[in-house]
């Protein structure tokens, strides 16, 4: 044991120490990671006779270290890590100093196996970056620094390993200290530590060591007694419960059970369901150890509601006051770690606390924050990119720097099911992050009641000339008749005031038919029929409005006509003109129309009349119990 | 609370003599208890590895504490390699009454069929047939979509490389390369057909923490734990306890009276007892404390060669 005094038992610290550090190792392969673990192990009186004794049976084996013990065995533990000399896998190490335990994750190098790196950082309160002397900062150094960072660590430690190799060089390890600050300006460490050591001799490891007797710093465990955690900076944000599992076993018992991620609740505390906006009581705090009077970060508990409110998985309980806001977009950081890249047409799942949802991604570009051109490099394993990201329904949204618990991320493949990112929340999108959705007042149904019927939409869509407004005019006329409340949107009406700023580019088109989707979805909320008609050409852009619907009514309806009989109608004379040549997009003409694949009624205005139509329309507003 | 429900708890005078948990257990057992959750809300069918040891007891108790006051939401399994101790059985049957579990025992039936057993056959050949077939049936038989284990990651050096939720492919297979990553706890639960998980709530437990909180929460454990004179046979340097019959007596081999006690319980022909005084859980923290050896140095099936117990979990073994 290279003349090592055998150190003293290893104990447990007392209640009132320091508390528990998480800290993670990085660096390149054979900067000494496992080397300097296995050596702060042994050096803390952590290693147990058996392992010692297999440790010297299998350094003659595997070791690089000739005679002495290679400590890095100690935790390699896979057999390909002791066979090829890395580290695949992040391995966990529980240990204590004098005043505080540790769970030390030792996390790869290599490349290939960054993503394991990132569930290491994720839980980490100080990150140990290691560089060898030797070779100085390296492009690894940098992407594992950049990675600390995006993951929420502030306290980072600098360890300059093998010293020795460079004589202990105070010049050296100047020059790299130099270089590294430089490069970690704005990364946003809170405190930066540089400690020149050499783990394989346990130089400066616990005590200072004669080989750099210019260095007046802390040694690697000293800085590590004295890192600060952040539990108790969790028990001081905005209280936020995220609810995982809804338990009710009989009819008896209904409660939220999950682990409050942050602040605290009392029993009679107003909450705030989020994103549906209702808000209710909190009547218990239930465990096993009987009722609770409060909760606090950290703590899983199971919260019983005085009111019977809608709260299902996925839901964040939160003060009214101090609430995450409810958004469907927003920017975020994203850590790639599959080898197949983003694809940005694909949908994936995100996961953002107990929610998932569907997501899609677009790489933005990191100056301007705009979308980034198509002919950008693709975003592959193991880069990071500012994305926006829009969600198929809303979320309870946290920036990361307000609450890593609530706005860390994750994204899943949907068929491979793979994690293939890890991110954080940045600020969500379309200033939503102050517009909370207005429960409690008067509510549809209410609405509905009073109107004495329900609210819907009805959807038309097909060619210029299909006869969609005719149809919807006369929908309208008879609902009306019959006393119900009506309006009629089409793209004539809506052009002239509400999208007036809009032109005929494909984004311009979208943007028309997104916005008059959100005016029909608040008619629908304020209990009317809205009757839309709107050439609406693709299958996206009425998926996109039906999803902003929920599960408010509503009805696609395909208005079909064979494009030379819409020619011949031409009530508005565009076929005349595209004919000339003097409009070169009309639907149907220069730019495509994607039938729907699925509607809710079609009409074949070719062969039907105006009157039959409309009667399909209404006999199905009242089979599902609109009218 | 409705009378029903006052009636799913346990008695409370099994649970009596509790003490306050440090911070440092307080967050152990939180952790723990959002895993338990994490599973019963998104797997469609669990279940819960119960091996009769200190972990399972503790992990029983936690899954106990995580849907109060509704019952555990799944089943127990026990694996029988028909070779456990009898004071393991009985604590076994009596510790599901008392938290009011369901219990599934599995044998493999097969293997019982063909005469494997530990003393003939080798502790290799019967961990293989009896433990990780047997367990392989029972999860395949079930069609459980995830398994909790007691397992940590201090006590073995592949386990310390195990996540959370450890992926298992449709013939229980685990490849280290391919492990999901587990960023601020956000498991990815998600599944193709016939894939599993094996869901470690203990992770960052170790052994220490183990017999603390049983001691915290009173937690009822198996006898075998205490120091107490028992029948042993040294064979191979360790102390083995002849728990009946079945372990024949070698040429000359007598079987003595000593105070021993296990740390770790498996089937007794190959878990070696140490000596001991320790007859309470006081006894046991104090000598676990000044203790230079680990934990499974008693289990002879991981001595077998380096890296065993790697292979066995990439067969499919917990």
């Amino acid at each position: 044991m290279d003349g090592a005094a055998f150190p003293l038992s290893s104990q447990r610290p007392a209640e009132t120490s320091r508390g528990l550090l998480r800290f993670l190792t990085c660096g390149s392969v054979d900067d000494g990671k496992s080397t300097l673990i296995g050596r702060l192990l042994f050096e803390t009186g952590q290693v147990r006779d058996d392992h010692l004794t297999t440790l010297e049976r299998e350094s003659a084996r595997f070791g690089t270290t000739g005679e002495a013990p290679d400590y890095a065995l100690l935790l390699d533990g896979l057999e390909a890590e002791r066979e090829q000399g890395i580290t695949i896998d992040v391995a966990y190490r529980y240990f204590s100093s004098a005043a505080r335990s540790f769970i030390v994750a030792d996390t790869p190098g290599h490349a290939q196996y960054t993503r394991n790196m990132a569930t290491g950082a994720s839980t980490s309160d100080l990150a140990v970056i290691l560089v060898d002397a030797t070779r100085g900062i390296t492009d690894q150094t940098e992407r594992h620094s950049r990675i600390v960072s995006l993951f929420g660590i502030r306290q980072v430690v600098l360890a300059v390993n093998k010293m020795d190799r460079v004589e202990g060089s105070q010049a050296r390890f100047e020059a790299i200290e130099t270089a590294y600050r430089a490069f970690a300006e704005d990364l946003g460490f809170q405190s930066l530590t540089v400690i020149p050591l050499s783990a394989r001799h346990g130089d400066n490891l616990t005590i200072l060591s004669p080989l750099t007797p210019w260095y007046t710093g802390p040694t690697l465990l000293e800085a590590l007694d004295q890192a600060r955690t952040d539990v108790d900076l969790a028990v001081e944000r905005p209280f936020r419960f995220p609810v995982q599992y809804v338990n009710r076993p009989d009819a008896s018992f209904r409660g939220y059970a999950g682990t409050v991620a942050s602040g605290r609740v009392r029993t009679g505390d107003r909450i705030v369901v989020g994103p549906s906006g209702q808000s209710a009581t909190v009547a218990r705090i239930v465990t096993w150890d009987g009722d609770q009077p409060s909760a606090r970060a950290g703590d899983a508990v199971t919260l019983v509601l005085a009111e019977a409110v809608d709260v299902s998985r996925g839901d964040v309980l939160s003060h009214p006051r101090d609430r995450p806001a409810s958004v469907e977009r927003f920017v975020g950081r994203l850590l790639w770690m599959d080898e197949t890249p983003l694809d940005p047409a694909r949908s994936y799942l995100l996961r953002l606390g107990t929610r998932t949802v569907p997501a899609r991604v677009t790489v933005l570009d990191s100056a301007s924050d705009a979308p980034a051109p198509p002919d950008a490099e693709p975003l592959v394993m193991n880069t990071i990119a500012r994305c926006a990201l829009t969600l198929a329904s809303p979320v309870a949204f946290d920036a990361f720097v307000d609450d890593p618990l609530t706005g860390g991320f994750i994204l899943i493949d949907r068929e491979s099911h793979a994690t293939v990112a890890a991110g954080t929340a940045l600020h969500a999108l379309d200033q939503a992050a102050n517009i909370h959705v207005a429960a409690g007042g008067v509510d549809r149904r209410q609405r509905e009641r009073l109107n004495g019927h329900g609210g819907a939409a009805v959807w038309f869509t097909g060619l210029s000339g299909s006869g969609k407004s005719t149809i919807a005019a006369e929908v309208e006329r008879r609902l009306h008749a019959r006393g119900v409340r009506t309006v009629l949107l089409d793209g004539d009406n809506l052009r002239h005031g509400l999208n007036r700023d809009l032109g005929f580019s494909d984004a311009d088109r979208d943007e028309n038919v997104r916005r008059a989707g959100e005016v029909a979805r608040l008619f629908v909320d304020a209990g009317v029929v809205a009757l839309c008609a709107f050439i609406s050409p693709r299958q996206a852009q009425r998926d996109a409005v039906r999803a902003r619907f929920d599960e408010r009514p509503f009805m696609e309806v395909f208005v079909d006509a064979p494009v030379a009989l819409c020619r011949a109608r031409d009530p508005k004379g565009l076929y005349a003109k595209a004919g000339e040549g003097a409009i070169t997009d009309l639907t149907g003409v220069g730019a495509p129309y994607e039938a729907p694949a699925s509607p809710d009624i079609t009409l074949s205005t070719g062969t039907d009349t105006v009157e039959h139509s409309a009667a399909q329309v209404i006999a199905r507003l009242e089979a599902a119990g609109v009218i | 609370m409705t009378a029903a429900l006052l009636e799913r708890r346990p008695a409370p005078t099994a649970f009596a003599d509790t003490r306050p948990l440090t911070a440092h257990l307080k967050r152990l057992e939180s952790e723990a208890i959002e895993i338990l959750r994490e599973v019963a809300a998104t797997a469609r069918n669990p279940v819960m590895l119960y091996s009769i040891g200190k972990d399972s007891g503790v992990l029983l108790h936690l899954a106990a504490k995580a849907f109060f006051p509704g019952p555990i939401p799944f089943p127990l399994l026990h694996v029988d390699t028909t070779w456990k101790f009898a004071d393991m059985i009985r604590h076994r049957d009596a510790v599901v009454k008392t938290y009011g579990a369901r219990l599934i025992v599995h044998v493999n039936a097969d293997g019982v069929a063909r005469g494997i057993d530990p003393v003939r056959s080798g502790s290799s050949l019967h961990t293989q047939v009896m433990k990780t077939e047997a367990l392989k049936q029972a999860l395949d038989r079930h069609g459980f979509d995830a398994a909790f284990g007691g397992a940590r990651r201090d006590e073995e050096k592949s386990r310390a490389k195990e996540r959370v939720f450890s992926f298992r492919t449709a013939e229980h297979g685990w490849d280290p390369r391919r492990q999901r990553p587990e960023p601020w706890r956000l498991y990815n639960t998600r599944l193709n057909a016939g894939e599993s998980f094996r869901v470690f709530p203990l992770s960052n437990w170790t052994e220490l923490d183990v017999w603390e909180y049983t001691r915290a929460q009173a937690i009822p454990v198996v006898p075998l734990y205490f120091a107490a004179p028992r029948p042993v046979v040294h064979r191979d340097g360790a102390m083995i306890v002849r728990d009946d019959e079945r372990l024949p007596l070698l040429p000359g081999e007598t079987a003595e009276l000593k105070r021993v006690r296990f740390r770790s319980l498996g089937c007794y022909p190959l878990s070696a007892a140490v000596s001991s005084d320790a007859d309470t859980l006081d006894a046991v923290i104090a000598e676990l404390k000044a203790s230079r050896v680990s934990e499974r140095q008693g289990r002879l099936i991981d001595a077998d060669e380096t890296a065993s117990m790697e292979k066995k979990k990439r067969e499919g073994y917990f």
